[in-house]
């Protein structure tokens, strides 16, 4: 494999006190499409300000194509940020506001007019160069975000939660619209957001950030059918998580839990008789039957059922007051809220996790 | 029903308006008048705007109160925008402190700011004149620009020098390309006021200037120490009209910093 196009390299960052990066390392390749995912917070933006130079870090380097960039001001690092609020202009018309990085890099007027040009209709806002950036639309505003970064052909494009004004519809088209810029043009994208389904449709990987940690970096798939710890379980596609101590060991071996014993897929996991360990099982992996004296499952009763984006969850509450959500399609089932059910699921749904270490902050 | 209820308040309002625009409604009418004497209407005359218009002495003050409002409101605004925009860059615990300093002329009574100036160029061995008014006033006229400017930069959102940055504009190129055209109105704003400010001053003004150099209201001050003829009523009706004007296009130069600030909200 080439050299990474980025590198970060134990990169530390306090603010009054707070740890608001632990000592993180990052490689991105040429071409990535590479989303930072995390809740407000997790330091996703700290990390973003100190690729684009906007922030310095208190330790570690940075290194873009291989050369060390830590010490280098904005100016004159070639990255540039879509910011979250747009941050456009606003005393410059659209072709102005696309046409400023140009101007910068002393490109010739023609130069200059046929860019614009190609970045107009890149973000399809042809008709729209002499406006203001205020007599756009939200979108409009954002595409010429996108466009007058990308005008400066920069080595990388970074994204500060570039969707989060956007109303849902817009925001789904406008994720097609950033994967087919991104492709076609071949740049590499460092996308930072909060929703998980952004990362999950856009992204070549996911790196899931907690209290200034990577918690894991990996494909969409890898983060979502192999969660390494609890916290990425739940985070990135609603999961259950149950804890619990191995009984039985084998494949699958048997978990004794507050709920009862579950049986849990284990091909070389390690795990020995009375060890603890977490599981995560997905909200649609999760089945219920009426409950019968004799049967295999944990005892439960429904709780609370309700239709929420596209999906009937329901509420599962054990004994011990533990719950369980499953999602199921459809708008209703039969069973009632009160009625006792027997919860079980596929021993190989069930994810073995680390749990979560509490970071001193 | 509604009516009654508010009737009170619109008399009362009546009167206060009445108490603040009539003695100004009346020096308007009696520059009108044709009778030498203030207090005894005698018929509709242009003539003391005629006698105004031939006196050179007249139009030299006037030509000092322009020289002196210009040169000093432009004085204050590359200060005052200078103070705004450096502050604004630095993140202290003394900023607060200096604010109030920077502000605090507004505060101080006229006549010992003009003690004080006369004082300190004494003491700096000036010669009284133009050079000292311009000093003076562009003291005075600081704080406004200073104010107007700063509130504009507390407002700029922070992002768009970022963004600037990002692009590739040095901390120089992003002042001029970015931060300047953003405060304009601003500091176009603060320099109106300033000029009508300075066009306005009686007080320091007499204490900093020079013999023989008048100014407007220096003029107008020294005439009416011999009675208030007709002619200085006329000069007054003009300088009202002036001082209308400013307070208008301030108001519009005001609208327009309103407009983009919205439109930078959205």
């Amino acid at each position: 494999m080439s050299e990474p196009i980025l590198q970060l390299k134990q990169v530390q960052k306090t603010f009054a006190d707070t740890n608001v990066l632990n000592g993180i390392d990052l490689s991105i390749a040429q071409g990535e499409f590479i989303t930072l995912l995390g809740a407000s917070g997790c330091g996703k933006t700290t990390t973003l300000r100190i690729i684009a130079g906007l922030e310095q870090p208190d330790s570690g380097r940075v290194l873009l194509g291989g050369n060390d960039v830590t010490d280098l001001p904005p100016e004159k690092r070639n990255v540039n940020t879509v910011f979250q609020n747009y941050a456009l202009f606003p005393h410059m018309t659209v072709s102005e506001n696309i046409a400023y990085g140009l101007k910068l890099k002393k490109k010739s007027k023609a130069e200059i007019r046929q860019t614009v040009q190609e970045m107009l209709s890149l973000v399809q806002l042809e008709g729209y160069q002499d406006r203001r950036p205020s007599e756009l639309s939200g979108g409009q505003k954002q595409r010429l975000a996108i466009a007058r970064a990308l005008a400066v052909k920069p080595q990388i494009l970074l994204l500060d939660e570039p969707l989060g004004a956007l109303d849902l519809q817009l925001r789904r088209q406008m994720q097609f619209e950033l994967k087919r810029l991104q492709k076609q043009l071949g740049i590499t994208f460092i996308y930072i957001t909060h929703d998980q389904e952004e990362a999950l449709n856009m992204s070549d990987r996911i790196a899931v950030m907690r209290q200034g940690r990577f918690e894991q970096i990996g494909t969409p798939n890898e983060v979502y059918d192999s969660p390494k710890t609890d916290y990425v379980a739940r985070f990135v596609g609603e999961a259950n998580i149950l804890r619990g101590t191995v009984c039985k060991v084998g494949d699958p071996l048997l978990l004794q839990t507050d709920a009862g014993i579950c049986a849990v897929a284990c091909s070389g996991c390690g795990l020995k008789q009375g060890d603890t360990a977490c599981i995560a099982v997905r909200s649609e992996q999760v089945q219920f039957s009426p409950y019968r004296e004799g049967e295999q499952g944990l005892r439960a009763t429904i709780t609370e059922k309700n239709f929420a984006g596209g999906m009937l969850r329901i509420l599962l509450t054990f004994a011990d007051g533990q719950t369980v959500v499953a999602s199921r399609h459809g708008i209703d089932l039969p069973a009632q809220v009160g009625e006792e059910m027997l919860v079980h699921w596929q021993p190989e749904h069930a994810i073995l996790v680390q749990q979560s270490e509490e970071a001193d902050r | 029903m509604k009516r009654k209820k508010i009737r009170p308040s619109h008399l009362f309002l009546a009167l206060v308006l009445a108490l603040m625009y009539l003695p100004i409604l009346l020096l308007v009418i009696y520059s009108f008048n044709e009778s030498k004497i203030s207090s005894v209407w005698g018929g509709f005359s242009l003539k003391w705007y005629q006698q105004l218009l031939a006196d050179e002495k007249m139009f030299e003050a006037l030509a000092n109160s322009i020289l002196l409002g210009i040169s000093s409101s432009v004085c204050a605004a590359i200060i005052g925008t200078l103070g705004a925009f450096g502050m604004s860059k630095v993140q202290s615990r003394a900023n607060t402190a200096v604010e109030y300093l920077a502000t605090l002329p507004i505060m101080i009574p006229e006549i010992i700011l003009a003690m004080v100036f006369l004082a300190f160029f004494s003491l700096l061995g000036l010669p009284f004149g133009m050079t000292t008014l311009i000093l003076g006033h562009t003291a005075f006229c600081i704080p406004y620009i200073f104010m107007l400017v700063k509130a504009r930069l507390v407002g700029m959102d922070p992002s768009l020098t970022e963004a600037a940055k990002d692009l590739g504009a040095s901390e120089v190129r992003v002042f001029f390309d970015i931060t300047l055209p953003l405060i304009t109105p601003a500091i176009a704003s603060g320099m109106v006021l300033s000029f009508a400010m300075s066009f306005d001053d009686v007080l320091i003004s007499l204490f900093v200037t020079g013999v023989n150099v008048n100014t407007l209201p220096i003029l107008v001050y020294t005439q009416i120490k011999t009675g208030v003829t007709p002619e200085i009523n006329a000069l007054c009706t003009l300088m009202l009209a002036a001082t209308l004007l400013l307070v208008l296009v301030s108001a519009w130069l005001g609208r327009e910093k309103q407009h983009s600030i919205e439109t930078k909200g959205e």
